[in-house]
């Protein structure tokens, strides 16, 4: 048995070039994919729609609660949950597509042909951004279109909407280590159920000061309450923990591309 | 008719057993609407502020919500039971037996009957142990079995219609989110006259999970109201039958596959 030829390692893994390459591949043939299954498209937009509908159109009488003093109105209030949650279940999804990968085979036979395998974590990582700013813009269209308002200036809405890609990437991060280390959309429930945890346990349908109890404790410690604060600061101009936010995004980021890294190590190593 | 008993018995006992044995199908059945019921319990509290709120106490007015989810979870989980027989091929080798077409479908309904009592009881004690207050006291809780019961039966009937008709587990799962929408616009998180939206105030009153959840909650609420009563068990009742025409519809079709 002769050992592989060292000529025969492309010279993009050594340039750094092939991360790119794998990572633009995956992210067109992922695109592709969701945009021609309306299966996997429409959900993704109904979705944060009802919730929408739902929040701001079916608890729009919490805007009379003694005490709720929200300058751009309740619609705006709740449109910046749905954004916040669009934005992390674009990340979520990815990993459901990243896990379904793997469940076909397909993920495996990218592996072996990756050039750098670390592109394939970048290359969801784009799918889940190009999915979440689908998402995004049809959420807010709709929003704008049934009368939501803006109170907060052009630099604040482009704040709130990086702020949202960020929260992209965070869920993405989560989800992509549980899809590397299961590889089986049977961890689906894993992937959901700490962030649907995470953005219920925050100041939801009124602001943090209306809440009571135990989930006053756990929304004032929970970094969603900060992105939720931060998203509502910023679309009514009355700036509320922006800084605190981005960092708690970026810190997160930081620590779940770790988790995703060791996942994907974890992949390699699998039989 | 002995055998017809016998027949629908041992189907719905191994029914029962299908779910209970599988911890990811009892799971969700109490996980789920005790994690939205503390959440939205805890988040909403402050609507009890608003003038016309019918009661101080916002888990007496949520908990009908964890009822109607434990119904929809008998859709999930019949239908994916059933569609799971039929991937198997379990369905086809029954379908050659002398069983009763009548007794394959009333044995599964029967099981879910069975469980529909089983997971109200696990709802009403939650309430209970949340410190909900049932106003129509002891006798209401019997009522509240029989509609929990009548609801899970509906709910599982059209999961039956839907594994009948389409064969897959994963096309059964996939009407969850299309019916849970149904809970998100209906009259489960504010009463219907604080409604304040126009869209949403005639969507929720043409809803009827809005009547279903309306039934529950009297009980809690108000005690004995037989206007919201009668209309909760119209609602189930119809919703049961409507499953049923739709059950013989896709099991005539089956069959004839078979």
């Amino acid at each position: 048995m002769s050992s592989i030829p060292v000529t025969s390692i492309p010279p993009a893994a050594t340039t750094g070039g092939g991360i790119w390459r794998v990572a633009r591949t995956i992210a067109w043939r992922s695109m592709h994919t969701y945009i021609r299954r309306p299966d996997l498209f429409v959900p993704s937009l109904v979705f944060p729609l009802v919730f929408l509908a739902s929040f701001a159109g079916g608890l729009s009488a919490l805007g009379d609660v003694p005490g709720f003093h929200f300058p751009a109105g309740y619609t705006a209030f709740q449109f910046v949950f749905v954004l916040c949650q669009s934005a992390m279940f674009g990340g979520l999804f990815t990993g459901f597509t990243l896990a379904f990968d793997f469940e076909s085979g397909f993920a495996r036979r990218l592996m072996l042909a990756a050039e750098d395998r670390r592109g394939i974590a970048l290359g969801y990582a784009f799918v889940a951004l190009t999915r979440a700013v689908i998402t995004l813009t049809v959420v807010s269209v709709v929003a704008l279109a049934t009368g939501m308002r803006i109170t907060g200036n052009g630099v604040d809405v482009v704040g709130l909407y990086g702020l949202a890609l960020l929260l992209t990437l965070v869920g993405y991060g989560w989800a992509a280590g549980v899809a590397f280390r299961f590889r089986s959309i049977q961890s689906g429930p894993l992937m959901q159920t700490p962030v649907f945890l995470l953005l219920f346990l925050a100041p939801v349908y009124v602001p943090l000061s209306l809440l009571k109890g135990w989930i006053h404790t756990i929304a004032s410690i929970n970094p969603a309450t900060a992105f939720l604060d931060a998203g509502r600061g910023l679309i009514s101009g009355v700036h509320n923990h922006t800084a605190l936010a981005f960092a708690c995004a970026l810190v997160l980021i930081f620590l779940f591309s770790i988790w995703m890294l060791t996942g994907l190590r974890s992949a390699e190593n699998a039989p | 008719m002995s055998e017809h008993v016998t027949q629908i018995g041992v189907l719905a006992r191994r029914s029962m057993r299908k779910t209970l044995r599988q911890p990811f199908q009892l799971f969700p059945i109490v996980f789920f609407p005790l994690i939205l019921l503390a959440v939205n319990a805890s988040g909403l509290k402050a609507a009890t502020r608003l003038p016309g709120f019918p009661t101080h106490s916002y888990i007496s007015f949520a908990i009908a919500v964890a009822f109607i989810q434990g119904g929809m979870f008998s859709l999930i989980n019949t239908g994916t039971n059933l569609a799971e027989d039929i991937e198997s091929g379990f369905f086809n080798r029954l379908a050659l037996t002398p069983l009763r077409r009548v007794s394959l479908i009333a044995g599964l309904l029967v099981g879910v009957a069975a469980l529909g009592v089983l997971q109200s009881a696990v709802y009403v004690l939650m309430g209970v142990v949340a410190g909900a207050h049932l106003n129509a006291g002891a006798g209401g809780v019997l009522v509240i079995l029989a509609l929990g019961s009548l609801t899970a039966v509906g709910f599982g009937a059209l999961g039956c219609a839907a594994a009948l008709r389409t064969g897959s587990g994963e096309a059964v799962q996939g009407l969850f989110p299309l019916f849970f929408v149904f809970i998100f616009l209906s009259s489960s998180n504010l009463p219907r006259n604080l409604l304040k939206t126009g869209w949403f105030h005639t969507v929720a009153n043409v809803n009827p999970i809005s009547y279903l959840i309306e039934g529950f909650r009297s009980l809690y609420i108000y005690g004995w109201d037989g206007s919201a009563l009668w209309r909760g068990f119209a609602v189930a009742a119809g919703l049961t039958l409507v499953a049923l025409f739709a059950v013989a519809g896709a099991m005539r079709t089956r069959m004839q596959r078979t």
